[in-house]
């Protein structure tokens, strides 16, 4: 799992060319590699946009709108979860819970936690990510 | 040592408090300060767990500690102005936290430290009485050790309850060349952030019931299991391992005592059901994480086929405070057969949301209107569900339940990690029973039929009663379906997922009975 999370920071995704490396060098089947990569919802097989908005769904964030927050989201950016945008620049992934959730409801972009979301405030911080070109 | 000249300002460092502005807030601290060449010695904590304040600042004064909150970078100026560092008044002006209801009313055990030192100072951590309850392990060996935390009455605060000096017994008593202790910080539950917080404000706290786990059951090396959804504690509680590493509270002669220990960090990948404490055994030797069948309990074949103790964060991080004041010392609060203090989450729709760490004892009504103060939309309460995602929804008619493990059970509920997320009255209680259904399908470890297959199709159905079809025949399918998964499931996953779903049909049958009639109020959050 260590491996597996280094690679998905390095490349964004666990890229198909390193499974029978890891298998290689683990010893195991590439069944096997490929049985974890698939069971944990975090490893991507392919990458990602640049930036990843990270939702959650939880029922702590939905009592406080969450749910209409994320469809409404999702509609204007004409994506479902787990979509990027046509310029490959935001992705939207679903998560539960946060432990944000005294402050609900909440979202982590690119590894940056927000709670006590609204339409404007996650408006404008998706609009910040995505006009943001220089950061990786 | 701190200039005498210089004030000393705390501000969290908490996630929950960056994540509503703490770290733009410390920004304009420090630039403020400079502006008025006032010197201040900016200090980052965990959270209080007094979260609709937070960001909450603490400034040291004459008077004590004086709470600022919820303090926006753009407040900053206007709180020099008005002479903070005095204590000065100011509308953001708390006062003494510890003065604050809402601590006030707090018996805090595990959580005394937490929000208050600074996360990673050894020093600080001492100073709070930190590795008191270590030095009384040692002198009073494993043995006793074990006896103490089964006689202060500590239940497994993951989810089941179980009496950890009697688990730990289990593996004391097991003989092997090695043995494991494991923390369970997989917090899955939807309105639960205790282990959070302790990783982010007191990680030496856990770092010290572990290693008294360690002594207590003959364990040489413990893991702590986190998830990736929690980043900042992850990050905080690898820079907690490394100074206690450094400071030789961590390897092979813990403070001099010839006692050994080695503990590391894994972060899980987004599997709920990885906190079942099996699955989470499979993931830390790096497989998939599928439930095992029990028996063999983890406690004589866990990690690696040895003896193993599995405990949630709260429960190891609760053995320094027993083993420092007594058993009997934390035994004597509580009611029945709970004993002690629960940290109580608080979260969701409730205007004072946050960690209320209290004996159990009080009725649910009173932790939620008077602690919680009710809805935070100012609505009418509608629903609690108790106890995360498995856990039963509680109409206000059941209000008067106790918070006390055998009372929940009595309600079909479940204290679980001690998460209440509270709904006013907009929740389409139908939806949230789908939820409960989607939730088990989306993180089933794919072992049982009935789990798997049967949230599927649960979700399909409650679809139906959504859109109005045969709903007298659904709602009895339903019914069925969720007795199948009741009785048929490995784990709890499948196992309690038909509580909430039950729940919701049993007190608020309006939501699923009537979709279709004309004169039905439709909650307006609902689509
Ligand atoms: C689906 C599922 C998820 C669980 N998630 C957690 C969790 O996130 N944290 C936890 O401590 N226990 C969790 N548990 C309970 C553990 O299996 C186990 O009972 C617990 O870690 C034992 O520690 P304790 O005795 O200190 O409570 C979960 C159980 C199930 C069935
Ligand atoms: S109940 Fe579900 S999660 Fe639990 S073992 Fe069975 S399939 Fe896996
Ligand atoms: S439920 Fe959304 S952060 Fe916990
Ligand atoms: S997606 Fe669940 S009802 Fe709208």
């Amino acid at each position: 799992m260590p491996i597996l999370h280094a690679l998905q920071e390095t490349f964004g995704h666990v890229p198909e060319d390193a499974v029978p490396l890891l298998a290689d060098a683990l010893n195991l089947s590439r069944a096997d590699v490929h049985g974890i990569v698939s069971f944990y919802h975090d490893f991507r097989e392919a990458p990602a946009g640049r930036h990843v908005v990270k939702l959650c769904r939880a029922e702590a964030c939905q009592s406080m709108g969450g749910h209409t927050l994320a469809e409404s989201l999702l509609r204007r950016l004409g994506l479902d979860w787990g979509g990027t945008t046509g310029d490959g620049q935001v992705t939207i992934e679903p998560v539960y819970c946060l432990g944000l959730c005294a402050c609900a409801p909440a979202a982590l972009i690119d590894g940056r936690p927000l709670g006590r979301l609204n339409r404007e405030r996650l408006d404008a911080a998706v609009n910040e990510a995505r006009n943001d070109w220089s950061t990786p | 040592m701190v200039d005498a000249m210089t004030t000393r300002i705390f501000i969290p460092r908490d996630v929950a408090a960056l994540a509503v502005g703490a770290d733009e807030v410390a920004r304009a601290v420090a630039a403020q300060a400079a502006a008025l060449s006032t010197a201040v010695t900016i200090v980052r904590t965990g959270s209080r767990g007094l979260f609709w304040l937070e960001p909450m600042v603490e400034v040291e004064t004459p008077l004590g500690r004086i709470a600022y909150g919820p303090v926006q970078a753009g407040d900053v100026a206007a709180l020099f102005a008005a002479g903070w560092l005095t204590g000065a008044t100011h509308p953001l002006r708390v006062g003494r936290p510890e003065d604050h209801p809402f601590l006030a009313r707090q018996t805090r055990l595990t959580f005394a430290r937490c929000g208050i030192v600074d996360p990673l100072s050894v020093e600080d951590y001492k100073a709070a009485g930190g590795y008191r309850g270590l030095a009384k392990a040692i002198e009073v060996g494993g043995a006793a050790t074990v006896e103490a935390v089964t006689k202060s009455g500590l239940r497994g605060r993951g989810g089941a309850g179980f009496p950890t000096g009697i688990k730990w017994k289990t593996v004391r008593d097991a003989v092997a060349d090695q043995k494991y202790i494991v923390c369970n910080a997989d917090e899955g539950d939807s309105g639960t952030f205790a282990d959070r917080m302790i990783l982010e404000g007191d990680p030496f706290c856990l770092i010290e019931g572990m290693t008294i786990a360690g002594l207590a059951v003959g364990a040489t090396r413990g893991y702590i299991y986190s998830r990736s959804e929690y980043p900042h504690a992850n990050a905080t509680m690898r820079a907690a391992l490394d100074i206690a590493r450094a400071a030789g509270l961590l390897g092979r002669d813990i403070l001099g005592s010839g006692l050994e220990f080695h503990l590391e960090l894994r972060v899980g990948a987004g599997a709920y059901v990885c906190g079942e404490e099996t699955a989470l055994l499979e993931s830390l030797e790096g497989k998939r994480g599928v439930v095992r069948a029990k028996p063999p309990l983890p406690a004589l074949k866990g990690l690696f086929g040895r003896p193993t103790v599995v405990n949630n964060l709260l429960s190891l991080a609760t053995i320094p405070v027993i083993l420092d004041l007594g058993a009997q010392y934390y035994a004597d609060f509580g009611m029945g057969r709970s004993r002690g203090t629960m940290p109580i989450q608080l979260a969701g729709n409730v205007l004072h949301g946050g960690l209320f760490e209290t004996a159990f004892g009080l009725t649910l009504g009173e932790i939620v209107m008077e602690v919680g103060g009710g809805t935070a939309s100012r609505r009418p309460v509608r629903a609690v569900q108790a106890g995360g995602p498995l856990g039963a929804y509680l109409p206000p008619s059941q209000f008067d339940t106790p918070y006390d493990y055998e009372a929940f059970a009595a309600r079909d509920a479940l204290i679980g990690h001690g998460g209440l997320v509270v709904f006013d009255d907009t929740v389409d209680m139908a939806h949230m029973a789908r939820f409960a259904m989607e939730f088990c399908a989306e993180e089933s470890c794919g072992k049982c039929t009935p789990c798997r297959i049967g949230s599927t199709r649960g979700a399909e159905v409650v679809d139906r009663i959504l859109a109005g079809r045969d709903v007298a025949a659904n709602i009895a399918l339903l019914e069925d379906l969720c007795n199948t998964m009741k009785f048929g499931s490995l784990c709890a996953l499948g196992g309690f997922t038909p509580y909430p779903v039950l729940s919701a049909i049993r007190h608020f049958p309006e939501d699923f009975h009537t979709r279709n009639s004309p004169g039905r109020r439709l909650p307006a959050a609902a689509e």
